[in-house]
């Protein structure tokens, strides 16, 4: 009788997605019949605080916290392992409790290596 | 049936079953193959309606508040107290011209805001409104309700990137950098939250919370002291994930222009707006559902009062936090922001890991040793707590003014 939910989350993602282009589409009908859009050069070009822009904005940059990203990924990885760990802990012996903590002080151990090495601080 | 008799439990209520029986009659009369599309798209288009007036409303009462709070009256003028305000807004921002830079990448520019709507509602499907008012019923909910809203970061990064504006590319990494921050202490505050209750279901969770001690102290999570040290972490996460106010530095206004809103316009931007609205709606509803209990009622004798009334209350509670905060903080550096995630946040929220295990651990400890219990719990809260407190502060003496000192 009930739907599968993942046909269900299939359903709302589609419906998600067309809620906001129906709403632009609206917006576009508006456009062509009642206030046709008039660009310029000047209107289209990026917005720089009113001066004339500057050079290219897709340029190479040293994104200089980059290290932030290493670390959150460590984070975001240890952190699935944890999930599965965390619904089945109760029911857990002893020794498997101990090697979560192990694996929690690895965790921590790689916290404490980053900021001990600076990497923590934006510069 | 015998419609004179009192229900028997508070779930038997009338008012307590209206919703599911409002769908059932609407879908009664359809053919058994159709019957659960048709409910399921009613329960979409319940949440898509509710949600948007939701944040249609909370713009006005942002506005509101915030102009009662700095001695001003806030919008007046549209309908009376200026209730017809949003949907001025909304036709306005539906008859602005929508500009598109001509260096921009079109298509990643149209489907950035596109993208950040979509993932921003699908998490709301996993949120259990009421007793029976949950969209969808999955083992892994929380786990589904997190990585929708990861993904939203991609949408942000997508806008500044795509936008092809100096401004709008820094402030999308400045984003980036700070979102990804924030995401390790608001997924780390949850775990110990699914060690005591031993599932990943949103209905499991909110389920481990019923009942009261002695019919007057609910058992929420944000009620024991670790699990009040992992709400105020999620809370605050949250706030940064939310790019609000005191983190709002994508959207810094005085420094990027706007981020990378600067060039979206006409119902683009309101779509952005909606997004930023939607998503903090969303994670005060798992605030909501992980901490303070869900649907269930505060007290036992207030039980006759809808489920689904509780989880509101329990909402716009926690939103008027996030309006009252804009109005109380300034904004942090980007630096101060980066250290509280990384040396406050995430540690506290690690030594709160081991805290829940220990909590799930003494589930069966009872009379004087509940006592103890609770005095174990509160230590690994207070002492972690004030030691790093004291490591965020250091180097950071008490201010000093060279001329405005008493």
């Amino acid at each position: 009788m009930d739907l599968h939910p993942y046909a269900f989350l299939a359903l709302f993602l589609l419906v998600a997605i067309a809620f906001p282009i129906v709403l632009l589409a609206v917006a576009q009908v508006w456009f062509r019949f009642f206030q046709p859009p008039k660009p310029s050069p000047s209107k289209q070009d990026p917005y720089e605080c009113g001066v004339a822009p500057h050079g290219d904005a897709w340029i190479q940059f040293k994104a200089h916290y980059y290290l932030y990203a290493i670390v959150f990924l460590i984070f975001d990885v240890e952190l699935l392992f944890l999930l599965p760990l965390a619904v089945a802990f109760t029911g857990l012996p002893v020794g498997a409790w101990v090697a979560i903590l192990v694996f929690l002080f690895l965790l921590a151990e790689g916290l404490v290596w980053a900021w001990h090495r600076g990497h923590l601080e934006w510069s | 049936m015998i419609l004179a008799a009192a229900p028997a439990s508070p779930a038997d209520a009338w008012l307590e079953r209206a919703p599911v029986l409002l769908r059932d009659a609407l879908t009664g009369w359809l053919p058994d193959a159709l019957r659960p599309w048709v409910a399921a798209l009613l329960s979409i288009a319940t949440i898509l309606g509710v949600f948007g007036l939701l944040f249609a409303y909370m713009t006005l009462a942002e506005r509101k508040i915030l102009g009662r709070i700095q001695n001003r009256p806030g919008p007046n003028r549209t309908g009376p107290f200026g209730l017809l305000q949003p949907f001025a807004d909304a036709i306005k921002a539906l008859t602005k011209e929508d500009i598109v830079p001509r260096a921009a990448d079109q298509v990643l520019h149209f489907l950035a805001p596109v993208v950040l709507v979509a993932l921003s509602l699908i998490g709301l499907a996993v949120i259990p409104f009421g007793r029976n008012l949950v969209a969808v019923e999955m083992e892994a909910s929380v786990l589904y309700f997190f990585a929708a809203g990861a993904a939203t970061e991609l949408a942000i990064f997508m806008a500044g990137w795509a936008s092809r504006n100096k401004y709008s590319l820094l402030a999308a990494m400045r984003a980036l950098a700070q979102l990804i921050s924030y995401e390790v202490p608001l997924l780390l505050s949850v775990v110990p939250v699914i060690v005591v209750a031993g599932s990943l279901s949103t209905t499991d969770i909110v389920a481990a919370q019923g009942g009261w001690a002695a019919g007057l102290w609910p058992h929420w999570h944000a009620l024991t002291p670790w699990g009040f040290s992992a709400f105020a972490v999620f809370m605050v996460a949250a706030l940064a994930e939310s790019n609000r106010s005191p983190f709002d530095l994508p959207e810094a206004e005085s420094e990027l222009i706007a981020g990378h809103l600067t060039e979206y316009s006409g119902f683009k931007y309101a779509l952005f707006f909606m997004a930023e609205y939607l998503g903090m709606a969303a994670l005060s509803a798992m605030a909501v559902t992980l901490f303070l209990g869900g649907w269930q009622a505060p007290l036992a004798v207030l039980e006759f009062i809808p489920s689904y009334a509780w989880f509101g209350v329990k909402l716009l509670l926690l939103l008027l936090g996030f309006i009252w905060i804009r109005a109380t903080f300034p904004r942090l550096r980007i630096d101060q922001l980066t250290r509280l995630s990384w040396k406050f946040l995430v540690p506290l929220a690690l030594v709160n890991l081991i805290n829940g295990g220990v909590w799930a651990a003494t589930a069966d400890w009872t009379g004087a040793a509940a006592v103890v219990r609770w005095f174990i719990s509160a230590l690994g809260v207070v002492v972690p707590f004030i030691f790093l407190a004291r490591s965020l502060s250091a180097g950071y003496g008490p201010r000093t003014y060279r001329y405005a000192s008493p």
